[in-house]
This record gives C-alpha cells, sequence and structure tokens, in this order.
C-alpha cells in the first residue's frame, strides 16, 4: 500500500545539524581561506540546502517514486513517444567503469574501445537510415533537427544560394517550426488531408526556389505511412530543396524502408524511443542525425574517424557548422542504442517493426468498435482514435477517458494531438507488449466508454492526487518553496 | 461602452475611436467572443506606452493554460496610455470587456486599417461562422 | 544531384569481431529468439485474424514496394545477452580509468564524489523509465521532485526562479543568451570573453550564424575580463554579456564589476558558474546577475566521456516567462492538496510553434533528480566542505607543479579548483603523454583553442584526489620536463 504521508518537500523535512554525507578532512596544508580567495568573493555562509540523513533521504525518494506510472510498473501507450520496455542489460553496460569514469578529454589513445562502440554505431544509423554520415552531437530529437537544420543553412549559404522559407505539414510536432525559428528561417505551413497525408497540392503551390527544406514526419504523427513522399521528395529535390525527416517514428519501419531510399537528405533519431533508451522523466535522450554524402562536410565537430586501426577525434572539418552541445553528446545513451541494436540484430530489428505494427493494428482492430478512428482500418506503429461521439453523446471528453485510465493502471495514450482530429487519443503499444495487455487496455477503454460522465468528470479516483488546477499554477506561478530559507 | 457602438478587427480586438479636434484617440479591448474562446486567462502582456505600432502588427499577448494569442493593434499610431492594473486583475476580461478591460489607448496618426475594420452587425456574422 | 541511391548492394559494416557471419540465415518465425518482444505464433495468428489480414506483410501495404528494402539490414547480427556483455566489457576496458592514478583534467566535466545515494534513487524504475509528467496525477514523484531541484537550483545560485533543467552547461549558456536577446529586443551585439569555455563559445556562434546578432569576443591575456575593455564592447545594441565565474582557466573574475559594466550598458549579465564552487563564492543572485547557467554534471553525476549532463538555468522573476523548457509550480488538487504540475506552457513549441522561447520539448529529468538527490546528500555543509577541499587540494596542486621553472602557473590571479600551468620551454604534448604513459590524466592542452597559449595546460583538482596522487603527479611532471 502506498506511503500517503510521504508528500513533505525535502525542505519541510530538514533539521538543522542532520547530515547525510561527511568528507575527509584535507590531508593537505590548511590555511585560512581569507589568503586563498579575496574575502570579497566569498559568501557569509554557504547555500541554504536542506538537512537530512541517508535514510531520511532513501525513504522521501522512494516514496516519491512510487507516485509514478512508468514502463517498468505499467502499460504506457503515449503514442508518439515509443514507451518500450527498458532492457536492464542496457543499463549495466552503459554502467560500467569503463563508460562512466571516463573524460571527454582523455587522449583518444586511451579511450580506443569506447571510440569504436560510437562509430560502429554511427555506421549503423548510416545504414538503416540509408543516408552516409551521422553525428552523434545532438542531445535530443529537437536538438537533432536543430542541428539539420543549422547543417542545411550552411550548405546553401556555401552554395550561394538564398533559401529562406522552411516548409512543414500543419500536423507537424511543434518542434519543427521551433527549430526552424532557431535556425533563421521562416516556416511556411503546408495543408494536410483529413488522413494526415501531405496536400500536394498545396505543397507544390508553396514550392518554390525561396524553400530549403521540407520538414515531414513519415511515417506521419497519425501513424500511416504517407506513400506519396517519392513524390514529394522527388518535386522538392527538383525545385532544389532538401528533404529532412523527423524520424520519431522509426519504430515502425526499422529493417523495411529506409529514408535515405525514400528520398531523406537528413532525418534525426530518437535512441531513446525508438532504441530502447529509457526516457528518465523527460530526459536524457539523444538526437543523433544522418546525412547524405553532400551534407556531410557541414555536420558538427567532432566526428569519429578511423586511421587504420586507431579512432580519433576529428575538430578540423572546414565547412563545420561548429558545436551545438558541449563535449561529443550524450554517450550513455548512444551505448544503450548500441546494446539495443545489437540485441536485435538486423532481422531483430525488423522483427521490432513488424510486431510494433502488429500490435497496434491489432489495437486499433479492436479500439475502433469503441472510438472512432478516423483514419481507416490500418495503421502502422500507433493510430489516433477519437472521443468526439463520447464527447457529444456522453459529455466526455478524450481528456476524461485518459484521467480515467489511470484509475485502471494505464497510463493514458498523448491526447488532443495531433490536432487535426477532434478529442485525438493517440495510441502506440509498442512491440515490448503482450497481447493479454491490449487485450485488456481494450476491454478498459470499453468500460470507461459506458461509465457515467459524472465518474469521467472526476477522474482519476485512485492516484496520489485529483486533478490538478492548472490555471492557478500558471495565474499566479509559484515555481520553488516559499518557507524559509 | 456598448459593443454595438465599437467597430471590431477580424482578430477580435475592438476598437472605440474618440475625435479632440484634429487628433484621434482609439481606445482597444478584446471582444466577449474572444475572451469566451480563450477560456482561463492566465497571463498578459501589455505594449509599452510610447511605442510605435502599424494596424496588424502584434503588439502584446494574453494566454491562457493551454493557448497563447498575439494582441493586433487595429490602428497604426504611437501607444499613449496602457491598462496597468488589467494583468493583476484578469477576471474583468469576464465580468467587463468592453469598458474595465481596456487594453491600450493609441493616437491615430494613419489611417491605415481603419477602412478594415466591421461594424457590430459584420463582426456578429464572423463569430457566427467562426463557432462552428 | 542530392538524393541517395535507392537499395544499392551495401557493404556490410565491418566491426572488431572479424568473425561476424554478416549473412547470417534469418531466424525462424515472427518472434524467433527477442528477448522483449511476446508474441508467440499464436498470439500472432489470433491476432492477423481479429485484424483481417492474412499476414504482416500485408500491414505493410501501405508502403510502395520500391521503397522497401530489399534485403536484410547490413548491421551485424543480434548477440545474445552473455556475447553482447562480453563485447560491450572489451571495449570498456580502456587503458586509463579516471579512478585509478587519478584524473586532473576538467574543463567543464569533473570527478567529483557521487554518494551511492544518487545511484540508488536514480536507478529506480518508476523515475528511469517514465516519461515527461503530461498527466501529473500518474507523475507526482516527478514533478516533486523537479519542484524540489527548481528550490535547489534558486537556493543554490541566489536567483528567484528555476525551470526544470536543459540539456548542458554550453547549450544552456547559448539558450541564455538567445532569451536575453528576446527579452531586451536588442538583436545586435552579444558579448563574450575568451575566458568563457571555447566550446561554449563555439556553441554560441553555431547557433548565431544565421541570426543577425554580432559575437564580440574580449579577450583575456592576463587570465581575467579587464571590465574597462568589456565597457569598450558594448553599445547601445548588445542584449548581454556572457561570462564565467570561475572562468574556464580557473580564475576568479571581479562579477561584480563585470556586472555592473554590463548593466550600464542596459545589457543583461549571464553567468555561467562551477555549482560545486558557490560552497564558497557568493552566489550570482548576491552580485545581480539576471540569468545563471551551468553545467550540472558536478551535482551527482559521472563524466561518461561528456554525456548525458545536466543544463542548469535560474533567472530573475521578471524573466520567468521567457525562460526555454518545462518548469514545474505548486497548486492544489480538487480536493485542495498541494500537488505539482508543468506550468507556463504557452512559452513552449507544442503550443507556441515557431514563436516559441526555444525549440526544447523536455527536461533532463533523471538528471534533475541526480542533482536533487546529491545536493540533499550534501547539505550546506557538506557542499562547503566539498567546495573547501577543492581549493585548498587545488592550491596545494599549484604550489607543487608550477612553483619553479620550466612549469609556471601562466596567470597571477586567485583560483578555485583549476589552474593554468605553462611550460616555458614549451612541449605541452610530449609532457602530457609521458604523464599519461604513467597512468595520470595530467592535464587538458590550451592548443587547440588558445594558440597563444600552446605552451599551456588546464589542471584541476577536485575533492577527491589525495595529496599522494597530487605529489606524485608533481614528480611524473618535474621528472619528465
Amino acid at each position: 500500500m502506498r506511503n500517503t504521508r510521504a508528500t513533505k518537500l525535502l525542505f519541510e523535512l530538514s533539521q538543522p545539524g542532520r547530515r547525510a554525507t561527511r568528507l575527509p578532512e584535507p590531508d593537505v596544508p590548511v590555511v585560512p581561506l581569507a589568503e586563498l580567495l579575496p574575502r570579497e568573493s566569498l559568501a557569509a555562509d554557504p547555500p541554504p540546502l536542506p538537512e537530512l540523513t541517508e535514510p531520511e533521504l532513501v525513504r522521501h525518494f522512494v516514496n516519491l517514486s512510487t507516485q509514478n506510472m512508468s514502463v517498468d510498473t505499467h502499460f504506457y501507450p503515449l503514442g508518439s513517444c515509443t514507451m518500450k520496455y527498458n532492457p536492464k542489460r542496457n543499463e549495466r553496460l552503459a554502467g560500467l567503469p569503463g563508460m562512466v569514469d571516463v573524460h571527454p578529454y582523455q587522449a583518444a589513445s586511451s579511450v580506443q574501445g569506447l571510440l569504436e562502440l560510437l562509430y560502429e554505431l554511427q555506421q549503423m544509423l548510416a545504414e538503416i537510415g540509408g543516408l552516409s554520415a551521422v553525428s552523434l552531437q545532438p542531445a535530443a530529437g529537437a536538438h537533432g533537427e536543430l542541428t539539420a537544420l543549422l547543417v542545411a543553412a550552411a550548405y546553401f549559404r556555401d552554395t550561394n544560394q538564398r533559401r529562406l522559407k522552411v516548409l512543414a505539414p500543419d500536423s507537424a510536432h511543434g518542434t519543427n517550426p521551433a527549430s526552424a525559428a532557431m535556425a533563421g528561417f521562416d516556416t511556411v505551413t503546408v495543408k494536410s488531408t483529413p488522413a494526415g497525408f501531405v496536400d500536394m497540392e498545396d505543397f507544390v503551390a508553396k514550392l518554390d526556389d525561396s524553400v530549403a527544406v521540407f520538414m515531414i514526419t513519415n511515417p506521419n504523427t497519425l501513424g500511416m505511412f504517407d506513400r506519396q513522399i517519392a513524390e514529394i521528395a522527388s518535386r522538392a529535390h527538383d525545385a532544389g530543396a532538401l528533404i529532412y525527416l523527423d524520424g520519431a517514428n522509426m519504430n515502425a519501419i526499422l529493417g523495411i524502408s529506409r529514408p535515405g531510399d525514400f528520398g531523406a537528405d537528413m532525418m534525426h533519431f530518437n535512441p531513446h524511443k525508438t532504441f530502447s533508451g529509457p526516457h528518465g522523466g523527460g530526459g536524457p535522450g539523444a538526437g543523433p542525425i544522418a546525412v547524405n554524402e553532400t551534407l556531410a562536410p557541414y555536420l558538427p565537430v567532432p566526428q569519429i574517424v578511423r586511421d587504420g586501426d586507431q579512432y580519433r577525434l576529428d575538430y578540423d572539418r572546414p565547412k563545420t557548422i561548429g558545436q551545438v552541445r558541449s563535449f561529443f553528446g550524450n554517450v550513455g545513451v548512444l551505448v544503450r542504442a548500441y546494446a539495443y541494436i545489437r540485441t536485435h540484430g538486423p532481422h531483430g530489428l525488423r522483427r521490432v517493426s513488424e510486431n510494433a505494427v502488429l500490435n497496434a493494428n491489432y489495437l486499433l482492430s479492436k479500439v475502433k468498435h469503441i472510438f472512432a478512428v478516423p483514419q481507416g482500418d490500418r495503421c502502422m506503429h500507433e493510430f489516433v482514435a477519437s472521443a468526439a461521439r463520447l464527447k457529444a453523446e456522453h459529455d466526455a471528453s478524450a481528456m476524461d477517458v485518459a484521467k480515467r485510465l489511470l484509475d485502471y493502471g494505464f497510463h493514458a495514450p498523448t491526447v488532443y494531438f495531433p490536432p487535426i482530429v477532434p478529442e485525438a487519443m493517440m495510441i502506440e503499444p509498442t512491440e515490448t507488449e503482450t497481447k493479454e495487455t491490449l487485450d485488456a487496455f481494450a476491454e478498459t477503454l470499453f468500460r470507461i466508454s459506458e461509465e457515467p460522465a459524472d465518474l469521467l468528470h472526476e477522474a482519476p479516483h485512485t492516484t496520489s492526487i485529483s486533478r490538478p488546477d492548472e490555471v492557478r499554477a500558471a495565474r499566479k506561478p509559484v515555481l520553488s518553496w516559499q518557507g524559509p530559507a | 461602452m456598448q459593443p454595438q457602438d465599437l467597430l471590431y478587427a477580424k482578430t477580435h480586438e475592438w476598437v472605440h475611436v474618440r475625435e479632440d479636434g484634429p487628433d484621434r484617440f482609439a481606445t482597444i479591448g478584446i471582444s466577449h467572443f474572444a475572451v469566451e474562446a480563450l477560456t482561463d486567462l492566465v497571463f498578459l502582456e501589455l505594449p509599452e506606452v510610447g511605442r510605435q505600432v502599424k494596424a496588424g502588427e502584434s503588439f502584446g499577448e494574453i494566454e491562457s493554460v493551454k493557448a497563447v494569442s498575439d494582441l493586433y493593434s487595429p490602428v497604426t499610431g504611437e501607444v499613449i496610455e496602457v491598462n496597468a492594473g488589467l494583468p493583476d486583475k484578469l477576471e474583468t476580461f469576464q465580468d467587463d470587456p468592453y469598458g474595465d478591460a481596456w487594453i491600450a489607448k493609441i493616437k491615430i496618426t494613419d489611417e491605415a486599417g481603419l477602412a478594415e475594420l466591421m461594424d457590430h452587425a459584420a463582426y456578429q456574422k464572423q463569430c457566427a461562422e467562426e463557432g462552428h | 544531384m542530392l538524393r541517395t541511391k535507392s537499395n544499392a548492394p551495401r557493404k556490410a559494416i565491418r566491426v572488431g569481431e572479424s568473425s561476424d557471419p554478416v549473412d547470417a540465415p534469418p531466424p525462424r518465425g515472427l518472434t524467433d529468439i527477442m528477448p522483449y518482444i511476446a508474441n508467440t505464433p499464436e498470439d500472432q495468428r489470433a491476432m492477423l485474424e481479429a485484424i483481417g489480414v492474412a499476414s504482416v506483410e500485408e500491414l505493410f501495404e501501405a508502403i510502395p514496394p520500391e521503397l522497401r528494402l530489399n534485403g536484410p539490414l547490413a548491421i551485424p547480427p543480434a548477440l545474445s545477452e552473455m556475447e553482447l556483455t562480453g563485447r560491450i566489457a572489451s571495449l570498456a576496458a580502456t587503458k586509463q580509468r579516471t579512478t585509478e592514478a587519478g584524473c586532473f583534467l576538467g574543463g567543464g566535466s569533473y570527478d567529483h564524489f557521487i554518494p551511492a545515494v544518487v545511484d540508488h534513487v536514480a536507478a529506480r524504475g518508476e523515475f528511469y523509465t517514465s516519461y515527461t509528467p503530461y498527466q501529473a496525477e500518474a507523475s507526482q514523484g516527478n514533478l516533486q521532485a523537479f519542484f524540489e531541484y527548481q528550490t535547489l537550483i534558486t537556493r543554490l545560485t541566489g536567483m528567484d526562479v528555476s525551470n526544470a533543467s536543459l540539456y548542458d552547461g554550453g547549450s544552456a549558456a547559448t539558450e541564455a543568451v538567445l532569451m536575453a536577446i528576446s527579452a531586451t529586443r536588442r538583436h545586435g551585439r552579444v558579448v563574450t570573453a575568451a575566458s568563457v569555455h571555447p566550446e561554449y563559445r563555439r556553441i554560441l556562434a553555431t547557433y548565431l550564424a544565421n541570426l543577425e546578432t554580432e559575437l564580440v569576443t574580449v579577450g583575456t591575456p592576463d587570465g581575467t575580463i579587464d571590465p574597462d575593455e568589456l565597457k569598450a564592447a558594448l553599445d547601445e545594441q548588445t542584449a548581454c554579456v556572457l561570462l564565467q565565474q570561475p572562468n574556464f582557466f580557473g580564475c576568479l573574475e571581479a562579477a561584480e564589476s563585470l556586472v555592473q559594466v554590463t548593466h550600464d550598458a542596459g545589457a543583461l549579465a549571464v553567468v555561467s558558474v562551477d555549482p560545486i564552487s558557490l560552497g564558497l563564492l557568493k552566489r550570482p543572485g548576491d552580485y545581480e546577475a539576471d540569468i545563471v547557467v551551468a553545467e550540472g554534471q558536478s551535482l551527482g553525476s559521472p563524466m561518461s566521456f561528456g554525456g548525458p549532463y545536466l543544463g542548469v538555468m535560474a533567472c530573475r522573476e521578471a524573466f520567468v516567462r521567457r525562460m526555454p523548457g518545462r518548469i514545474t509550480g505548486e497548486t492544489v488538487d480538487r480536493r485542495g492538496k498541494r500537488c505539482f504540475v508543468l506550468t507556463l506552457q504557452t512559452r513552449e513549441q507544442h503550443i507556441r510553434r515557431e514563436k516559441a522561447t526555444s525549440n526544447i520539448c523536455t527536461n533532463q529529468g533523471l538528471f534533475a533528480l541526480r542533482a536533487t538527490v546529491y545536493l540533499a546528500a550534501l547539505g550546506p555543509q557538506g557542499l562547503r566542505e566539498t567546495a573547501e577541499l577543492c581549493l585548498r587540494k587545488a592550491r596545494y596542486a599549484a604550489q607543487r607543479i608550477a612553483s619553479e621553472a620550466p612549469l609556471q602557473l601562466a596567470f597571477d590571479r586567485p583560483t578555485f579548483k583549476e589552474f593554468v600551468v605553462r611550460t616555458t620551454n614549451n612541449n605541452v604534448a610530449p609532457l602530457l603523454a609521458a604523464a599519461g604513459e604513467q597512468g595520470f590524466l595530467a592535464g587538458v592542452p590550451l592548443g587547440r583553442w588558445y594558440p597563444e597559449l600552446a605552451d599551456c595546460f588546464l589542471v584541476t583538482v577536485t575533492e577527491k584526489r589525495t595529496k599522494g596522487q597530487i605529489d606524485a603527479l608533481a614528480e611524473c611532471l618535474q621528472s619528465r620536463i
């Protein structure tokens, strides 16, 4: 049973004089601090941090952890986030001392094994993406988008082309236009058809020689593969523009279809989704990008290169955009991705996508009898159901359904995205769930659809808190504990 | 002020124009329809006094929990006064959208934009269409 | 021209294991031996029947055949857990680990001690296998931890508000500059100094490359910024000054004067700090900094060859709506119980799209959690003692290593836990290589970033270094020079 008293803040638990760590006595000569640093640079007191013992800390945080839903404890069909199982072997291997006790400025000769691993990962990602070169540096998917757009900008500058526009579909993740703005581009929105495919007429009308990049998510945010992609790419290329593939949905096509083969010039991977890096309550992830040969010289530094049997970090790349993050990248996440890919091999990765798509279609075949699925009977790795009818006939919204699911021990799907579907519930089961779990989830959705609206409006009933007052939080923001320092 | 007596921009700002000798002054707010559509307001960013604005230019922002909207100036001119207490009393938008919830006053320096404003009847029609 | 060749025959990737049969025969069924996939052949049949298709292949009909891959990916074959463990363990067997003779490398990544309680908490599956708390009711553990993190960061820095973290210290510094540009509406210029981490400056230059803002870098030949020189670099269109305290060379800047000069020009002061130093040094809030950023790796996370790390960002209240990244706020639930939610979300990309404060859509949740546990475990006294140990040991090391030619301190400035050593006979590379042969990670050569400091290297001493290790390093360097 839950420890319901365990919600005091660290600061409320603090008692002067308690501590969880003791440091060694100085083993070097001790001189007064004032002789070491100018008096005016010193603080009068140390920062007002809480004071607790180790047992108090452990109980506090372990109790807090039990107030989370997680992949280890619950089905987590959060669409577009690919909440698949996080293998424990990856955790152990990424935590080896030779992986974590390594300084980023150590001589390359002392980290040959790690460089070999990262080099091999670069090559495997290039192969999976069907592209030529990879940068492992970006720290997240959105960071990868930005990096790729900076690469595109550098390429066009280098080739004396003035192209200031990025096209993105209206169904795109919000990061697409936000990344474009940061890279100095203006975003022009391209319409989608009701099935979420690119509206070709609108696309063609907006494509001209001022367009630098078309950013597309394929499979798209409705979990549908846009079969116009080859034509889209060909028209973009004819107009001198580049195709950027948002790789958020790679879990559907591993070993089945490669972005480079269907026309992408650049893409990012989300190793924390596709390659099972844990999501960590919001991060860290990683956002490696792959690009074609023409764009390779513009990738960030350092790049790992292989000279004979030796690996080294190459900073001397005259056309590089520079750097988007300090040091090499989110190596810990990349090691997990490496472990995942090596665990599966070529056939295993294909099995991952086949089962992700099988699970999603199976769940769709059950859910469509409860909630409309406007996109039709088929999907790739995820699908979007609509609670519009429930809302109209029963006055219960997608959000109500989402909240009620929590009571039944399921994490909610992504709700209200993509915005082109009313009362959207985006469901992504992933390949690591059993048929029994999918059956139970569908049965629960059915049960919820029959429940009285009042019960749903007040849901969840069994979680550690009921629905929070978000208006109050935003109107008078309280962003840190206001008690005594 | 009565909503019937005001002019409206497509982007849901209302305008009241007052003449004072050769000068004309616009008082600007947002319509009841816009307030209802935005739902729970949490934040208002006012323009700076003294700022020159063009008709159709964003000169402030209004936020609800889940949405943010630009405030567009319906006229061209100089911001001469803002309702400084309003950001702390956002409930005023609900209580008195055409009175106490005025946002800014602008001294009109150019005709631009004025001709495109709608009267109340035309604006009602637009709202009815958007309501679907 | 830019198209890649579709389905051209692909060369297999060469990997370290020579005996790799790249084209192993395809395994039998749909599930074969994949350890994380549950569907049995029976499940598969039942599921296909429910869907109304004859085969899994049919589910992929939406992908035109010409866009399909016509063979297996050219990547190495699957490994069992035992084989994988052997493979990665062999790659992880580096010649030098930082734990042995001792790591004297720093420059933004530090070998500080990590209490076991940090690893224990961060290894809870409920923390590391959850995601961004979109459903607050099912995420109070993370949300409360982030709220505690934000509170700890405000207390550490003396600032009003903190976000729930960014990627790393380098990109956080750039995000802070972009935030200052937006807050001041000054797009003309950003000023920084040579004493700021060169990689941070490079990130900033990379982000600014396509924007109209000019990046001006003040030189620091004496190791710190001269306030008069900074003043000369500021103009009316300068959005902010980015400085680092202690700076990249380990030296203390005259932070108060620099912030004053910055404010006199109407610009904002963005200060990148070493969080451990705040156990001793004045907090940036004490000298009126506007935005504070830090590399939070020092706070309980391993060096991991550069990442993942933790981007710390805090600012004055006035700028909170310009701040990028997730922010957690306190509120109440329907029964009036205190709880926590993601708030001020209208700043973010999923609502504001191209007008968002940044494209960032996550935080470094797990590493913010690590920092939270770390700071709570140390407490005020623990942090002060850690900072004092770093300072005392670094000063002892500076004295031992660089007391006489040909090794001497490059700058005559007060330092915290790092210092720059000049080799008057200019043989940095062979010296560090020779020390490496003895097992020492002795220092970071500065020539890559500073041609004028090609004869210098940066030495870092954390609380983990013992007098014995320092003495041994000093002897090693002096005997090899």
